[in-house]
This record gives C-alpha cells, sequence and structure tokens, in this order.
C-alpha cells in the first residue's frame, strides 16, 4: 500500500483509507493515494474491481463510509458546503455522455454556470461557445443531444463539465461506449486538456491513450490499489501477478 | 490505519449544513405538519360532533338496525347494525366475484374476437368496445335498470325461458336444484370416478413421460371421470339434485334462484363495462407475443391449438396478469355505484346507517376499511401469482 | 425453369372479382369464418333493426330540443349565457394559435376540435335547435380557422399563447362566476354539459401539482416523506370514487366548519383529492423512465435537488407521461357523472331530474341515450387525440 509521505502540500486529492459497500459487497477495501496539481492518472482494472467507485466518491456521487477523502483542501463529508464547494470544483464525464436530451448543446453547457454560478446569461453562452469551439463541436450549438454522434455528445459532455471551470476532471470510462471510428475525437480533446495543464483522472481500457498521456498509472483489482507506477515501468517491467495478467490481456486488444 | 481523523473531521461540521441533521429535520417538521393538520381537523370534527350531541364510539353498531334489507343473506331488521354491514360486504362481494367471472369471459371472447381473421367479427367487437369504454358506467347503470329492466312486463307477463327462467320487472328468477337423498351416493360415486381419472392421470403422465413425448396428459381421466359423473346421475335410484321451478304464488314468485333487479342492472352494466376494458387487455396482450413466436411454434409442427395453449398464452399471460388485476379491482370499487339504483352493496347500507345514526365518521372509516382490505388482499394475491408465473421459464 | 421477356410481367389475378375475393378472404376463409360471418350478420340484423325501428318510430326526440339548454349549461342563466360562449371562443382562438404557431400535432388537435364542433354544428342542424347556437357555434369553427390562419409562422407569439393557456383556466373559473359589474353566478347554477367539463378539467389541472409532488414523495429517499405518500396515494386509489365523494360532502363542513363551502366546490375537492393519487401515480412511472446517469450528470454539475426536480427530471419525465394524463383526463370525464349521485346537476344529473319531470315520463331510453351519445363524442375524441400525441411523441 502507498505510504502516505508523497502527501505533499501540492496533492490536490487525498484519498486516506477509503472503504465501501454496496450492501454486504466490499467494493472498495481501503484505498490510499493522493493526486498531485495537474497531474494525469489513469486507472485501470479488470470490470468490477472498483475503479469507477473510487473516482466516484471523489465528488461524492458514491459515499464512501470509511475513511477520508479531501479535495482541494476541503473534506468529504456529510457538511452540505462542502459537497456543493467540491461539485463546482470537479468536474465529471459519464460512460453513457448522460446529456440532458430535452435541452440543446449550448443549454446543456451553460445549464450549471447560469443556476448555479448565477453567471448572466448571455455571459454564460459566449463562454459556452467558447468551450464548444474548443473541443470542435461550435455549429451543433442549437442541435439536440439525439441529433448528434455520439462522438460528439461526449465532446458536448466534456465542454459541459468544463463549463463550471473545475479544477479536476474525472473521466468514467469516456470511450467505452463510443464506436471505433469516434474514440480518437474524444481522446484528442482529452490530449488538448491534458496538455492546458488540468488534472485529470482517467477510468480507460485506452492503454494507448495512458501510456501516450498518463504521469502515473494505476492499477486496481478487488478493491485495492495492486500497483502504481510511471507508464514505462508499468507497461514494461509490472512488478506483480495480477497487473502481469491483466495488461498482457489488455494488450492482446 | 484506522485513525480518528475522520471522526474528528465530520464532528465540526455545523447541523445546518450536515446532510444527516437535515434529513431528519426535514422529515421531523413534515411529520409535525402533517400531525398539525390532522390535529386542527380533528379539533374541528369533535366541536363539530359536540355541536350535533354526538360522540365518537363504536357502540352504535349494537343497536337495532331497524330497516330493511331487500336481499342478501339472513338479515332481519331486529339486527344489530353490525350485522347489517356485514350484509352489505357480502352483497359487495357477491356482485364482484360473479361479475368479475363473467366479465373475464366476455373479455375474453371479445378480447380474441377482435384478433379474427373474420372482418365482420373484428369490426363488431371493435365498436362493442369502443362503444362501452367511452360511456360512462353510472349512466350505463341507470340505463340498463331504468330504461330496460323497470320497462320489463309485469309479473303476471314475464319473459318465461324453458319453462323454468322467468323474467319480469321484479328481476330474475331461474330454477335452483335441490339436492334429493341421493345426493350423498352421487357424491360416493364422483370420488371414486375422481380416483380413477387421477390413476389414469398418472399412468399416462408416466407413459407419456417414458416415450418422452409431450401431449395432453389428461386426455384419458377427464372423458373417464365425465363418464362415471354421468353413469352415476342416471344409475343411482332417484335422482341427485331435483330442479326446484320458480312458481307464482299470489303477486309475486317463490322459489328458485332470485336476482333483484338492482342486481341483475349493476351485474350487467358491470360486466358490459368491464368486459370492453378486459378485451382490450385481452387483445393486447396477446398482440404483445411477438409474430415470432407463432412462426417458430409453426415451424417445429406445433398445432394452432398447441401454440396457442403451449407458446401464446403463457407468453401473454404474464403481460395480461397486471392490468387484468387492477381492472377485477374497478369492478368491485365500481360496485359501489349501487348506491344510484339502490342495491344494498356494503357503500348503500353503510349510508343508510349514516342517515339513521349520524355517526358518519366511524361508519366511513369501515366502508374505506373494507374497500382497501379487498383491494390490498386482491393486489397481494396477484403480485404473488405474478411473481410465480414470472419466474417460470424466465 | 420459365424464362420470360422482363416487360412482361405478370399481372395480379383479374380486378373484376375484388369484392368477392375479398368476402372470401374476409369473410368466407374457412368453414368457421362462414359460420361466424352467418351469425353476425344475423345478430347485426336483429340488433339495427330493433334500434332502428325504436329510434325512427317509436321514440319521443321532442324531450331533447326542448332541454337542450338545460342539458348544456343547467341552470345558467338564460341572459349570461354568452359567457360560455366567450370562454368557448377564447379555447378556439387559443387552439386556432396554437395549431398555427406549432403545427404538426397541435393542428391535428385543432383539426379534430374543429371537426367536433362542425359535427355538432350539423347535426343540431336536424333539430329544431336555437339558430343562436348553431351561429355561435360556426362562429367558435370559424374563430378557430381565422386564428389558426393568423397564427401561421409567428414563432414570436409562442410565449403568449403559452401563457394564455396558462391563464385561461383561472380566467376561465373567474369569468363564468362573474366579477366586477358581471352579475355573479353562483356555481350553485352550473350545471348540465359545462359542468362535467368543469369538474374534470379541474380534477386534472388541480391535482396536476398535488400528484406531482406526490410522486416525488413517493420516489423520495426520506423514508417519513415516502410512507406518508405511499399511503395516502394506496389509500385513495383503494377506495371507489363514489365515498370520496359522498365524504367530501359529509365531512368537510364536519372538519372545516369555519368555510361555507358550497356542494360544487367540495365534490371539486374530492375529485382533486381522488385525481391526485391517480396523478401522482402516472408521474411516478414516468420519473421511474428517466435514466440513473440524469441523476448523476445534474449532481455532478453542482445542482440540488429541487434545481436537478425542475430543470432536468421533471421537464423529461412530464414528457413522456402525456399520454397517461389525457387517459386520466378521459376517465375523469366519465368518473365526473358520479356527482349525479351526490345530487350535483351534471349531464347525468340534468338527465335524471328532466327524466323525473312530470312533462317527460316514460322518456328514460331516449334521455340516457342522449346523453350517452353525447359522453361518446367527447370521449371517443379525446382517446383518439391522445392516440396521436402518443404517435407524435413515439417520433419525436
Amino acid at each position: 500500500m502507498a505510504d502516505l509521505e508523497n502527501t505533499s502540500e501540492d496533492s490536490i486529492i487525498i484519498c486516506e483509507d477509503v472503504h465501501k459497500w454496496f450492501d454486504d459487497f466490499h467494493v472498495l477495501k481501503g484505498v490510499t493515494t493522493a493526486f498531485k496539481r495537474g497531474e494525469k492518472v489513469v486507472i485501470c482494472g479488470p470490470s468490477g474491481s472498483g475503479k469507477s467507485t473510487l473516482i466516484r466518491t471523489i465528488n461524492r456521487l458514491e459515499v464512501h463510509q470509511r475513511g477520508r477523502i479531501v479535495v482541494d483542501g476541503i473534506e468529504l463529508s456529510d457538511d452540505l458546503r462542502n459537497i456543493e464547494r467540491i461539485r463546482q470544483e470537479v468536474g465529471m464525464v459519464f460512460q453513457q455522455f448522460n446529456l440532458f436530451p430535452h435541452l440543446t448543446v449550448l443549454q446543456n453547457v451553460t445549464l450549471s454556470p447560469v443556476w448555479v454560478k448565477k453567471v448572466a446569461k448571455s455571459e454564460a453562452e459566449s463562454e459556452a461557445l467558447a468551450l464548444l469551439e474548443r473541443v470542435g463541436i461550435e455549429e451543433h450549438a442549437h442541435k439536440f443531444p439525439a441529433q448528434i454522434s455520439g462522438g460528439q455528445q461526449q465532446r458536448v459532455a466534456i465542454a459541459r463539465a468544463l463549463a463550471m471551470q473545475p479544477k479536476i476532471m474525472l473521466f468514467d470510462e469516456p470511450t467505452s461506449a463510443l464506436d471505433p471510428e469516434m474514440i480518437n475525437e474524444v481522446l484528442d480533446v482529452m490530449r488538448e486538456l491534458a496538455a492546458s495543464g488540468m488534472t485529470m483522472l482517467v477510468v480507460t481500457h485506452e492503454m494507448g491513450f495512458a501510456r501516450e498521456v498518463a504521469d502515473r498509472i494505476i492499477f486496481i483489482d478487488e478493491g485495492a490499489i495492486v500497483e502504481e507506477a510511471v507508464p514505462a515501468a508499468f507497461f514494461d517491467n509490472p512488478q506483480h501477478e495480477r497487473t502481469q495478467l491483466f495488461i498482457s490481456q489488455t494488450l492482446q486488444h | 490505519m484506522e485513525n480518528n481523523s475522520p471522526q474528528s473531521a465530520s464532528d465540526k461540521i455545523p447541523f445546518w449544513r450536515d446532510i444527516r441533521v437535515l434529513r431528519v429535520l426535514f422529515q421531523v417538521s413534515f411529520l409535525i405538519g402533517v400531525i398539525l393538520l390532522a390535529g386542527i381537523l380533528y379539533t374541528n370534527m369533535l366541536r363539530g360532533l359536540r355541536g350535533l350531541g354526538l360522540t365518537l364510539n363504536l357502540d352504535f353498531l349494537n343497536d337495532e338496525a331497524g330497516f330493511g334489507i331487500a336481499e342478501g343473506i339472513a338479515y332481519e331488521p331486529s339486527d344489530a347494525y353490525l350485522r347489517a354491514f356485514w350484509v352489505g360486504v357480502v352483497n359487495t362481494l357477491r356482485v364482484s366475484v360473479i361479475g368479475i367471472v363473467c366479465a373475464t369471459i366476455l373479455g375474453l371472447v371479445i378480447g380474441i374476437a377482435r384478433l379474427s381473421s373474420n372482418w365482420l367479427v373484428r369490426n363488431i367487437a371493435a365498436i362493442y368496445v369502443e362503444c362501452f369504454r367511452n360511456i360512462p358506467l353510472l349512466l350505463q347503470i341507470l340505463f340498463w335498470y331504468t330504461a330496460v329492466i323497470l320497462q320489463l312486463p309485469s309479473v303476471r307477463e314475464s319473459f318465461t325461458f324453458f319453462g323454468g327462467v322467468f323474467i319480469n320487472q321484479r328481476g330474475v328468477y331461474l330454477p335452483s336444484p335441490q339436492p334429493t337423498s341421493g345426493v350423498k351416493i352421487w357424491i360416493g360415486c364422483l370420488a371414486v370416478g375422481f380416483i380413477f381419472a387421477l390413476a389414469l392421470y398418472l399412468v399416462r403422465l408416466r407413459k407419456l413421460r417414458q416415450m418422452e413425448q409431450p401431449g395432453f396428459a389428461a386426455k384419458w381421466a377427464l372423458p373417464a371421470f365425465l363418464l362415471v359423473a354421468i353413469l352415476g346421475w342416471f344409475l343411482i335410484p332417484g335422482k341427485p339434485f331435483t330442479l326446484e321451478l320458480p312458481a307464482l304464488k299470489g303477486f309475486n314468485f317463490a322459489g328458485g334462484i332470485y336476482f333483484s333487479p338492482e342486481f341483475a342492472a349493476l351485474l350487467i352494466g358491470l360486466v358490459i363495462y368491464t368486459g370492453a376494458f378486459i378485451a382490450e387487455v385481452v387483445r393486447s396482450g396477446i398482440q404483445s407475443v411477438a409474430k415470432g413466436q407463432w412462426e417458430a411454434a409453426k415451424a417445429i409442427g406445433l398445432s394452432e391449438f398447441q401454440t396457442l395453449r403451449l407458446v401464446i398464452l403463457p407468453q401473454a399471460l404474464r403481460v395480461i396478469a397486471p392490468p387484468l388485476t387492477s381492472q377485477y379491482l374497478n369492478l368491485t370499487k365500481n360496485s359501489s355505484l349501487a348506491v344510484a339504483i339502490g342495491f344494498p352493496d356494503l357503500f348503500n347500507v353503510g349510508n343508510t346507517m349514516m342517515n339513521q345514526t349520524g355517526q358518519s365518521i366511524p361508519i366511513f372509516a369501515m366502508i374505506m376499511m373494507s374497500y382497501l382490505f379487498i383491494s390490498l388482499t386482491t393486489s397481494a394475491y396477484m403480485n404473488w401469482y405474478n411473481r410465480r408465473i414470472n419466474r417460470i421459464g424466465r | 425453369m420459365e424464362e420470360r421477356a422482363p416487360n412482361q410481367a405478370i399481372k395480379p389475378p383479374t380486378e373484376s372479382k375484388d369484392i368477392l375475393r375479398w368476402l372470401k378472404e374476409n369473410l368466407f376463409n374457412t368453414w368457421y369464418n362462414a359460420l361466424f360471418t352467418c351469425l353476425a350478420v344475423g345478430f347485426l340484423y336483429v340488433i339495427f333493426k330493433g334500434i332502428l325501428t325504436w329510434v325512427l318510430t317509436e321514440a319521443n326526440w321532442n324531450v331533447i330540443p326542448a332541454n337542450l339548454q338545460i342539458f348544456l349549461v343547467g341552470a345558467y342563466p338564460r341572459e349570461e349565457i354568452w359567457r360560455v360562449w366567450v370562454v368557448i371562443y377564447t379555447l378556439g382562438i387559443l387552439t386556432g394559435l396554437s395549431a398555427g404557431i406549432w403545427g404538426g400535432l397541435a393542428l391535428r388537435l385543432a383539426l379534430v376540435i374543429g371537426g367536433v364542433g362542425g359535427g355538432i354544428g350539423i347535426i343540431l342542424a336536424f333539430f329544431p335547435a336555437p339558430l343562436s347556437s348553431r351561429l355561435g357555434l360556426l362562429g367558435g369553427v370559424v374563430l378557430l380557422a381565422a386564428s389558426l390562419f393568423l397564427g401561421r409562422g409567428r414563432k414570436g407569439m409562442r410565449l403568449w399563447v403559452l401563457g394564455g393557456w396558462l391563464l385561461s383556466f383561472p380566467w376561465t373559473m373567474v369569468w363564468l362566476h362573474g366579477f366586477g359589474g358581471l352579475p355573479v353566478v353562483f356555481t350553485s347554477n352550473w350545471g348540465g354539459l359545462l359542468l362535467t367539463l368543469i369538474l374534470a378539467a379541474v380534477g386534472i389541472v388541480v391535482s396536476f401539482p398535488l400528484g406531482v409532488l406526490l410522486a416525488l414523495g413517493r420516489r423520495s429517499t426520506l423514508p417519513a416523506i415516502k410512507w406518508v405518500s405511499t399511503a395516502y396515494i394506496e389509500t385513495v386509489r383503494g377506495v371507489p370514487l363514489v365515498t370520496i365523494l359522498f365524504m367530501a360532502q359529509i365531512m368537510v363542513p364536519i372538519f372545516l366548519p369555519d368555510f361555507r363551502i358550497d356542494k360544487i366546490l367540495r365534490a371539486m375537492l374530492g375529485i382533486t383529492l381522488f385525481s391526485a393519487a391517480y396523478m401522482a401515480e402516472n408521474v411516478r412511472g414516468g420519473l421511474q423512465a428517466i435514466p440513473k446517469g440524469q441523476h448523476e450528470a445534474a449532481q455532478a454539475l453542482g445542482l440540488n435537488y429541487p434545481l436537478t426536480m425542475l430543470l432536468i427530471i421533471l421537464p423529461q419525465a412530464l414528457r413522456s407521461v402525456i399520454p397517461a394524463i389525457v387517459g386520466q383526463f378521459i376517465s375523469l370525464f366519465k368518473d365526473t357523472s358520479l356527482v349525479a349521485v351526490i345530487g350535483l346537476l351534471d349531464l347525468l344529473g340534468i338527465a335524471k331530474t328532466v327524466i323525473a319531470n312530470p312533462d317527460w315520463l316514460g322518456l328514460q331510453a331516449e334521455v340516457y341515450l342522449f346523453a350517452a351519445v353525447v359522453y361518446f363524442v367527447f370521449s371517443y375524441s379525446m382517446s383518439y387525440i391522445s392516440q396521436k400525441i402518443e404517435e407524435a411523441l413515439e417520433v419525436g
């Protein structure tokens, strides 16, 4: 288990012995780690290993039942104000995009600035258009989500999360629900985002992306961190038996 | 690893921001609001009752009812209110059960007719459904009662069918089977026949298993049982039942089975109205079974009857059961429209009791509990049944 | 295999025998279908002969035109009936404008409503109905068509029309009741079809917010709120409407002795409380159909519970339950006839009083059939509309 020594001053997220149960099922069995400001971390592991649950505890979509999570100096607890603040600092992108189908692309992006941050509508819209341009779909701003492709929807979802000007972005298998030819357009946006210095936690099976972009790779199995390392060490010299097995299985594809 | 830092952090949350505290506070204030509202209504009620010189208790239930009830189980006006209410409950159950059986048969026939390949049959069924679904049930009941049944001929000019069925404005009279001394022998006969049929059934079931052939296991047992029953009927000395025919005595018929005009109108209205809804349930249930199932069944060589029995109906039943339940409950609740034509169902009797005693609150509570009890037991049973049919093969 | 020139296509069997072929395929394709056809023809012959003979020769239809006005508006004063016409015209204009602006579904609805209105006008022509009501109806259809034309392509009027719809209900109630210089017509004088429609509209419109709250309550994670909501919904759905109507009549004066609430308001209260439970179940169906991801995405964006519900969940859920709500409106429209049991003079109540009138004794069948036809026309055209809505929602 990683020691707590690296939870230094510049850590933006600190997880200490995080436990989570779904009824009797122990999903997270004491995860301890920390993420530095601007760090890009890829979290991987077999399905059902708890990797999605881990990043969902970080913006409290799942409530951890034991341990401690501190995000940018704010501890996640039952304190309503802390939860509100953390949700504004952490953006999230889902596997199924989860765009709001009854709102246009532009309305999806301006929704939370207008209603949560109380930004003036015109200002929110010009910022949203800038974001949409950044992810390359400004021409679809007035369409509904159902009228654009999956890759475009996921890019809108990224823009929507960025509209809150978060310090951290969580990606929960952002390309798993996409047709193969659309994966790259989403990964390109994520690469650009990584280059801009955003702190990113990415749960993904895209090992090429991991090797290229990640500063660190965390391998989770059965609710615990098995191994964490820089990409080169992780892929070329995995220490743990289960990691070796996972890498050999994943890279075959 | 388990240090005390997590606890210490969460202890510092001010209560007005702590989700756990807020959840409890919100619920408590909600409950206080509900209780306060109920309390205001309750004190108002007590004040109102005092004004009327009434107290809230159930003692009146043992008092003499003093009003007559036209039909139902044994009851005298000198019986207690509780007994009168029970008569109403039984009448509600009686009309509901008979109504449910008839409406199901009618709905099944009409529902299947709506899918008939015969253009005329299909469209008559569709017109039936659209007409009766779109006219209020109360209007239909009033129509059957005042415009049809009460316009029937008088007692002396009754319509007569088969010499034993009489229909007139006082109601419907049917012959009733009366058991004679021979009935015990015949029942014994039936028991023997049943054992015999059971043996045949088991034998055939084993044989089918051995041959590993599907088939109708009761193919021998059913005719055998019927044969014993019929032989027994004719061979034992004296018939087991005699038919008691209604006979004109004085100004009215006596004997036989009697349905009052109110009962008949209510039943006709409920059956025709609910039948139209059940027909739609049946139709959509059968249509919900994919067309591929018919084709697949045909492809493996099942006959039309076998397809319906083995493939389509079991699947359709799953879709049909829940909406059918709500139709049954609707019929039961709709039987309260009896009050409009004076059939003494539980609501009507309760209403009379309210008018006599002024004890509207306990009586309303009794009425609502009775309906709730019927509704909840029916839906509990149907939920159990749904789970059972859903477990098989899914 | 036989070779054929490509232009020598095989012609379908000769056209002249089409009717015979249709008969054979649809009525006599098997021996039992032939039998059914014969039985059905016999059945239809007996029924139609009976009904037609009665309708054309035996029935006394004079009772209908003689009482037409009270069938339609009950005891609403004769000199104030123009107010009812104003309401009809307002709704006609709103429908026409909506049809013009939105087109599509709204257009089809307007056509159905216009068709029903025109149809009633034509039917009235066969009765010695007063000229004014025929002209009035014609005026309504003309207004509808005119505003349809006017509204075409005017997207800018959208908000105005929506606002008009929202205001139309309270305005109708106040307008019919009277205010300012208008003479007051007490609700006790409202009756006939007018009352039937108002009761159904109140039952849906007022129960809507209640039903949404109850549905949210039943899906709440807070046990106290969940159990209270569930208990309310299941209790109301477990008992007949008649008991609730009677209860409103008898219990309201006991529970609220300080308010003088007249019979019609008590009936409205009963219908609303009843309808809210069914509305809640319809809305709950819509809420359940919303994927969990929508809640999560809203939470992740920092929206709190009220905002999530108002901006994300309810708009989607309510859209999907529109057909169910229309269905509920139809059954409520029929169920309002139960107020006749507690002595209100809705369409059915009026029918009962007409039958009891010594001038028109023995005409139960005629009067009830007339009422049945009116209920049928409304109820059937509404279910047609709801079918169209369902189709449109599935496509859209």
